[in-house]
């Protein structure tokens, strides 16, 4: 019906039963850390709260946009739950939803789960979070920039990792397989990022209570900052790394036991951009990458520097790159 | 909207409606993993799975081609794996020019890339049987014998639960929008792009807080009928001969299609 899947949901046996494993213990243990957690921090009123919420997403995944093209935009909703609920609170949440995606509509396998919730729950939720934190205190507009970036950056995030775990598993080429899916999702981050602004943004005007600097989604620690920078480091270096240097991620993972077959740079592929989209080559999207980064960088510096000097003008400077461009 | 709308479960009473949830889950998993161990190219092993899958059609009294007609979800994402096909080192099968490109299938990449979609294909349709054959309220207790935390079991309970609530909301905010996007003929309705996308976000706000109210009297509604951190299930859930019986056979099974696969 309005259900629409991601292309970021591996169904089964795409993934090798190591990726699987290792992907499940990485996921275990989060989610053992973020349910610990919450129950520290949350009394029994809010399980029936992340309950409805985990609704919501799944709900509001259905709320979509005509784009181009028959395509639509729509929400995946790790960054809106991460804010609204807190990170642990929200890494629970995406969990539930993504449970629910592959057990009722077989929308994502249930061996590779673990990989799956890592994808788009966990390292959503992180990145969201960490950006979000960083800039908690400072004012609406540089606010709702950084949570437009955090969207952006955790659909990024989710393509990446799930790319690399398809490429560990020898089920694909890292040269193709990691520019076409950044490339894809590049557009799908747009749509993710535009809506989670505004769904904020909403939320900011009409509950404030519910989004503020006192609100229980806002006590979570520093450490999320290191973890969000961190995260969006990865993506941004490892991104031009995986499509310019192929041969080294291979010999990494031959290393690491991960790919058995031997393979040749000059093979057929050697010297390939981006199926489907032949004429867009990788180090665009690269570029784009990187010009996102440099855009939150200097939208962070001046917004901190104005805030310190309480300049008017702060908000005016930073509405201008709400809405980054990939592609500048 | 009906609570049934995104319900998978068929109603009926055969063998495998009967049987203990634990005892599916595992099967299913078990199974899954098993396609997984299987070497490329076992074809009598991916036949074995097969045959595994029509009998347990079979047992479930849907029709024996129940799950493969639904069975096309989890395809598209094949197309990730098609880059095997040129990738594999091997006997070269055949040749062929797309764009600037020359093309240059390996038997060694067909032979895999068929063996991941078979896989994955089998994977589906045992996923999709066991939430036709299991009450999803079943399921989610079989996860918690299984020891997975309370706290997420009741998480995704109320979310089954409050989804078709929810749904409705959705239905109704998107009707509103489309009622309120008049456009006269040969005329786009809507502004541009970020506009749409604002809009968009604003029901999302919109269903967020309207979530969020709710789940408040939905607790307040818990507490006065006696809510006391965790739901209760009426079905016991007891192991009893037959399951076991059942489990036994299955998993026999899964060990002579790993042993054929193999040898």
């Amino acid at each position: 019906m309005l259900y629409s899947p991601v292309p970021m949901h591996i169904p089964d046996n795409f993934l090798s039963i190591a990726v699987s494993l290792i992907c499940w213990v990485i996921t275990i243990i989060t989610l053992g850390i973020a349910i610990s957690r919450t129950n520290k921090s949350l009394g029994e009123r809010q399980v029936p709260l992340m309950g409805v919420m985990a609704a919501f997403i799944f709900a509001a995944q259905m709320i979509n946009f005509p784009v181009l093209g028959g395509t639509s935009g729509h929400l995946l909703g790790g960054v809106l739950a991460a804010i609204t609920l807190g990170p642990w609170a929200g890494m629970l949440v995406m969990t539930a939803v993504i449970a629910v995606q592959g057990l009722l509509f077989q929308d994502g396998g249930l061996v590779v789960m673990g990989a799956n919730i890592l994808n788009m729950g966990i390292l959503t939720c992180a990145v969201g979070y960490g950006l979000y934190r960083s800039v908690l205190g400072s004012n609406r507009a540089l606010k709702l920039t950084v949570i437009g970036v955090a969207a952006w950056l955790s659909v990024m995030a989710g393509a990446l990792s799930t790319a690399l775990q398809i490429w560990l598993s020898g089920n694909a080429e890292v040269q193709i397989v990691v520019p076409a899916m950044l490339f894809v999702h590049a557009f799908i981050g747009l749509g993710e990022a535009l809506i989670t602004v505004a769904a904020v943004l909403f939320i900011m005007r009409t509950r404030p209570d519910l989004i503020g600097e006192r609100s229980e989604s806002a006590q979570g620690g520093k450490g999320w900052i290191l973890t969000g920078v961190l995260i969006t480091l990865t993506v941004v270096l490892l991104s031009p790394f995986a499509s310019a240097n192929p041969d080294g991620l291979n010999r990494v993972a031959t290393d690491l036991g991960f790919i058995q077959t031997a393979k040749s740079a000059s093979g057929p592929l050697a010297g390939y951009t981006v199926p489907f989209l032949a004429s867009v080559s990788a180090s665009k999207i690269v570029a784009g990458a990187i010009g996102v980064i440099v855009v939150l960088a200097i939208v962070f510096i001046t917004g901190r520097s104005l805030q310190s000097k309480r300049g008017l003008d702060a908000p005016a400077k930073t509405n201008r790159t709400t809405q980054p461009n990939p592609k500048s | 909207m009906h609570s049934d709308a995104f319900d998978r479960y068929h109603h009926h009473d055969s063998a495998l409606h009967r049987l203990d949830p634990r005892i599916k889950v595992v099967v299913v998993i078990a199974f899954i993993l098993s396609n997984a161990l299987l070497p490329d190219g076992a074809w009598t092993a991916f036949g074995l799975a097969w045959l595994f899958l029509f009998l347990a059609n079979a047992l479930s009294d849907l029709g024996l081609g129940y799950t493969f007609k639904r069975s096309f979800i989890a395809l598209p994402f094949a197309l990730v794996a098609v880059t095997v096909l040129f990738s594999i080192p091997g006997k070269p099968l055949s040749q062929f020019h797309f764009m600037m490109w020359e093309f240059t299938v390996t038997d060694a990449g067909l032979l895999r890339f068929v063996s991941i979609v078979i896989r994955s294909w089998l994977s589906v349709q045992a996923a999709i049987l066991l939430v036709a054959v299991t009450r999803f309220p079943d399921l989610i207790h079989a996860f918690e014998h299984l020891r997975v935390p309370a706290i997420l079991t009741t998480i995704i309970a109320f979310l089954y639960r409050y989804l078709f609530v929810l749904m409705d909301e959705v239905m109704r905010l998107l009707r509103a929008r489309q009622s309120r996007s008049a456009a006269a003929t040969g005329q786009r309705s809507g502004g541009g792009v970020l506009w749409r996308a604002r809009v968009s976000g604003h029901m999302a706000g919109q269903l967020f807080l309207r979530s969020y109210e709710r789940s408040d009297r939905i607790y307040n509604a818990m507490l006065a009928r006696g809510y006391v951190g965790q739901l209760l299930t009426l079905n016991p859930h007891e192991l009893h001969g037959r399951d076991w019986a059942y489990a036994a056979v299955a998993f026999l099974f899964i060990l002579a299609m790993q042993f054929v696969g193999r040898f």
